[in-house]
């Protein structure tokens, strides 16, 4: 007996809850839309109502304007035409969710993006056994192992200390990325002014309100480049390479992303310095999660499905592929 | 190991030379020996472990993961040794993605120059459960050979040169006297022991190079004029007993041209031009007989040459001095004695393989002009002006010796697409290919050029790229073909790899023709007409 498939379907714009008369992180405006995470991949504009955490909501109304929204706590639960839907951290950005599904006595997990490993800005994941787990597999490939977050930052402060006339430029995803390496580096106890691009203002004053610490911050735009040699400046990736970075002192271009662990991806960007850190789960805690939660079957979001796919098969556990579309957008890994 | 991985890492990813020789000086100033010494060797060519094959790690890999996982995985990452070393599985009881410090470079060419190729592979496995992902791929680009990491043994030793203060023509003196791990080298190079003593090996001797003749004139009665051929510049180092060839910058190429160095057996070092043989008008006036620029190009950076090669390109070298002759230096002699004592050495030696740059017979500075004008033939690049009395000395020294060029040909081109730069070019689009149109009025690519233009002038054409693109197509950027390019080039050549059939030589932007409507640049026949 498949288990659940009668009430919730996968279709390439979103997973619908049927039930509930419900979306899971619809790319198409729905009545009703539940997102797992504030990144433009899974949040849209232009929904009827959404439900989603108060830190999701605040994202979606800095980059979308408001929106209908009901605020959820993690842990607290709602019933939704039959369904028990509650908000479970999934360690990828400030505000990220897993949203667990219960119903005819079947649950299903659906993970939006996450990570394992700790950050300071948002709650760490958490193991929640179910029937059907959706996962996503951006860096589902074995090739992909994240090393240690503290000695990559070592490295991005190292390459700051041997270059006191230069700047370090880092790209960094500006939702998440961005304020996760500002607080790396003051655990490793970088307290200097960090200088950031535009981009990433209102975004790290919302992080701010919501009472995430970053210490000193400054615009990098209006100062004289001098006064900038010898600190760390973070852009969005796209700033890395374009004419924006002309007004930087002779920056090191560095770029953090679960991508640079592939040289020739960080060559082709021209990153000198890649800082191997990412907000989505590598290939071993990809693995090692779904034998955690140990469910009947995996069905994957994005990302390698068929690697994560195949690897299920091998161990005898059911999986399946689900290619929604519009997801992975690599700037953000 | 772990301070060689960031050595290569940093190499990899370091885009500005002077970047990369602080690198390589950091690393030798603080490396210990045995390491730092075979480490040079394997960043200067001077390293052959045997006993890895590539098959070996392909093998080693699928005995320890899935194949279908290792497949997809190379699909993506392209390159062999990287797959591998991103995706090794460490024994449960090894420390995850961290280099624990217990292999040495030294350890690892000990381990693998002494084991068998029946036992490479095991030996290698064990090594590679005590590194991190950068290690590994060090480990295995060490073993096959071939770091990749794009740096000449030159690079390399200037990079050593640098870290200890040495002139870096004392380390190519030296060079040939030395044997990997350089024990030697380094203690030379700290204080602790005497120089090397290169005697009786062929190393290499500084070029003496030539100013351009920007606008003066110069007496024939105190220089010599001589063609300026358009080949490669080399010098043959003979001990008697070895051969070697060297490029300008230093580089052993021996191996790419080994009809060379065999048809020497000489005891001296001279410096010439290496050409390829080919049919030319006027090859009798000019003592010519040599292809073009291009056709030496399928002879360039090839390890092994095969036989079809040393069939269908034939090299010889031209030559223009004689710096040693046995064990005499004649570097200090005027050009006039050195010219006599080479004429009457090229007597002993392989006419098929050795010829003589001649001399350009003119009365007068004028006249000297009017032959350089004359001169359309594909090997000439110019005149060079010798002065009569100038002894060989290293580097450019102002006025003993000028390079007067022939004057660019020109053609009038339309921009069609546009690529960003490298280093601090890196924001700029400063990369553009350019056409010209074909007889059915079609824009044909005819070249790419990425110099000639001031700051200003950047700018500027950075900003018609991003405000007329059309389309992109990843880096590159293809734009509204309005925009006229003067192009100044060497000289242009057939070649299969353009749809146009054309190629220059040294294009560059000459002036930005804002005032010439598209339609009236040139057409490909104008450029078929410059093809010498």
């Amino acid at each position: 007996m498949p288990p659940a498939t009668h009430w919730i379907e996968p279709h390439p714009s979103g997973i619908y809850v049927r039930p509930a008369d419900a979306w899971i992180d619809p790319s198409l405006p729905r009545e009703r839309a539940l997102v797992t995470h504030g990144h433009a991949d899974h949040a849209r504009g232009g929904h009827g109502h959404v439900w989603a955490t108060r830190e999701t909501l605040g994202i979606m109304a800095l980059r979308y304007g408001t929106a209908e929204g009901t605020p959820m706590a993690y842990g607290e639960s709602m019933r939704l035409g039959g369904v028990d839907i509650s908000y479970i951290p999934a360690g990828h950005v400030l505000g990220s969710a897993q949203i667990m599904l219960e119903h005819a006595g079947e649950r299903v997990v659906v993970t939006g993006d996450y990570k394992r490993r700790p950050d300071p800005t948002c709650r760490p994941f958490e193991v929640t056994p179910c029937d059907i787990f959706v996962t996503e597999a951006t860096f589902g490939l074995p090739v992909f192992r994240h090393p240690d977050t503290g000695s990559e930052i070592d490295r991005l402060l190292g390459a700051l200390h041997a270059n006191p006339d230069r700047c370090v430029l880092v790209g960094a995803y500006a939702l998440g990325k961005a304020q996760r390496i500002i607080c790396e580096l003051r655990d490793r106890g970088h307290h200097d002014p960090v200088y950031i691009h535009g981009a990433l203002e209102r975004m790290c004053a919302l992080y701010t309100d919501f009472g995430v610490e970053m210490g000193e911050l400054r615009p990098a735009t209006g100062i004289d480049a001098k006064d900038m040699r010898g600190a760390i400046v973070i852009s969005p990736p796209s700033a890395l390479n374009d004419r924006w970075s002309r007004r930087l002192p002779d920056p090191i271009t560095a770029m953090a992303s679960g991508w640079m662990r592939v040289r020739q991806r960080a060559r082709q960007k021209n990153v000198e310095l890649p800082l191997i850190i990412s907000d989505h789960a590598d290939w071993d805690e990809l693995t090692d999660t779904i034998a955690e939660v140990a469910p009947s079957e995996t069905w994957v979001t994005h990302g390698r499905d068929d690697a994560l796919v195949h690897w299920c098969t091998m161990r005898q556990m059911r999986a399946k592929a689900l290619a929604l579309v519009g997801r992975e957008d690599e700037d953000e890994g | 190991m772990r301070q060689f991985s960031q050595l290569l890492d940093g190499l990899v990813y370091t885009r500005s030379r002077n970047g990369k020789l602080d690198l390589i000086a950091d690393y030798m100033r603080t490396a210990l020996d045995p390491d730092r010494g075979w480490t040079l060797a394997a960043l200067t060519g001077n390293l052959d472990l045997k006993a890895v094959k590539a098959s070996a790690i392909g093998d080693m890999i699928r005995e320890r993961v899935d194949p279908v996982l290792f497949e997809m995985s190379r699909d993506y990452v392209g390159d062999l040794a990287e797959t591998v070393a991103l995706l090794w599985p460490k024994h449960e009881d090894q420390p995850a993605e961290i280099d624990d410090g217990s292999l040495t470079v030294g350890a690892v060419v000990e381990r693998l120059s002494s084991v068998s190729r029946a036992g490479a592979p095991a030996a290698l496995a064990a090594m590679m459960d005590h590194l991190d992902a950068s290690g590994r791929f060090a480990l295995l680009k060490l073993a096959t050979g071939g770091l990749r990491v794009g740096i000449s043994a030159r690079l390399a030793k200037t990079g050593l040169a640098q870290a200890f203060g040495l002139d870096i023509d004392e380390v190519e003196e030296v060079w040939h006297a030395l044997t990997p791990p350089y024990a030697a080298l380094f203690g030379w190079a700290e204080g602790r022991g005497d120089r090397p003593d290169p005697a009786g090996t062929p190393f290499f001797r500084p070029f003496m190079l030539a100013h351009p003749l920007e606008d003066g004139t110069v007496d024939l009665a105190d220089y010599a004029a001589e063609w300026k051929w358009d080949g490669i510049r080399v010098q043959i180092v003979g001990t008697g007993q070895e051969t070697r060839l060297y490029s300008r910058a230093g580089d052993d190429i021996t191996g790419s041209f080994p009809e060379i160095a065999e048809a020497f057996s000489g005891h001296a070092v001279l410096d010439g031009e290496l050409l390829v043989k080919g049919e030319v008008q006027g090859a009798e006036q000019h003592g010519g007989s040599a292809a073009s620029f291009n056709a030496l190009q399928q002879r360039l950076g090839r390890k092994t040459v095969s036989a079809k090669m040393l069939g269908d390109y034939p090299a010889f070298v031209r030559l223009y001095d004689l710096l040693l002759d046995g064990e005499e230096d004649l570097r200090a002699l005027g050009w006039t004695e050195r010219r006599a004592r080479l004429e009457a050495f090229m007597t002993s030696l392989d006419p098929a393989r050795f010829d003589i740059s001649a001399i350009i017979d003119a009365p007068d500075f004028e006249a000297l002009g009017d032959i350089r004008a004359g001169a359309r033939e594909a090997a000439i690049e110019g005149v060079m002006l010798k002065r009569r009395d100038s002894p060989y000395v290293a580097g450019r020294r102002t006025g003993l010796w000028y390079k007067w060029k022939r004057d660019p040909l020109t053609a009038d081109c339309v921009m069609m697409y546009a690529q960003r730069g490298h280093g601090k070019r890196s924001s700029f689009y400063s990369d553009y290919t350019f056409g010209c149109w074909n007889a059915e009025g079609e824009l044909l690519p005819v070249g790419k050029a990425y110099s000639g233009f001031t700051d200003e002038e950047l700018k500027w054409l950075d900003r018609f790229v991003r405000t007329n693109t059309i389309k992109t197509f990843g880096p590159v950027r293809e734009v509204e073909k309005t925009l006229v390019l003067e192009v100044a080039f060497d000289s242009i050549h057939q070649s299969k790899r353009h749809k146009s059939g054309l190629a220059m030589r040294f294009p560059r932007i000459s002036r930005i023709r804002r005032d010439k409507p598209a339609a009236e640049a040139d057409v490909i026949e104008t450029l078929e007409r410059m093809i010498s």
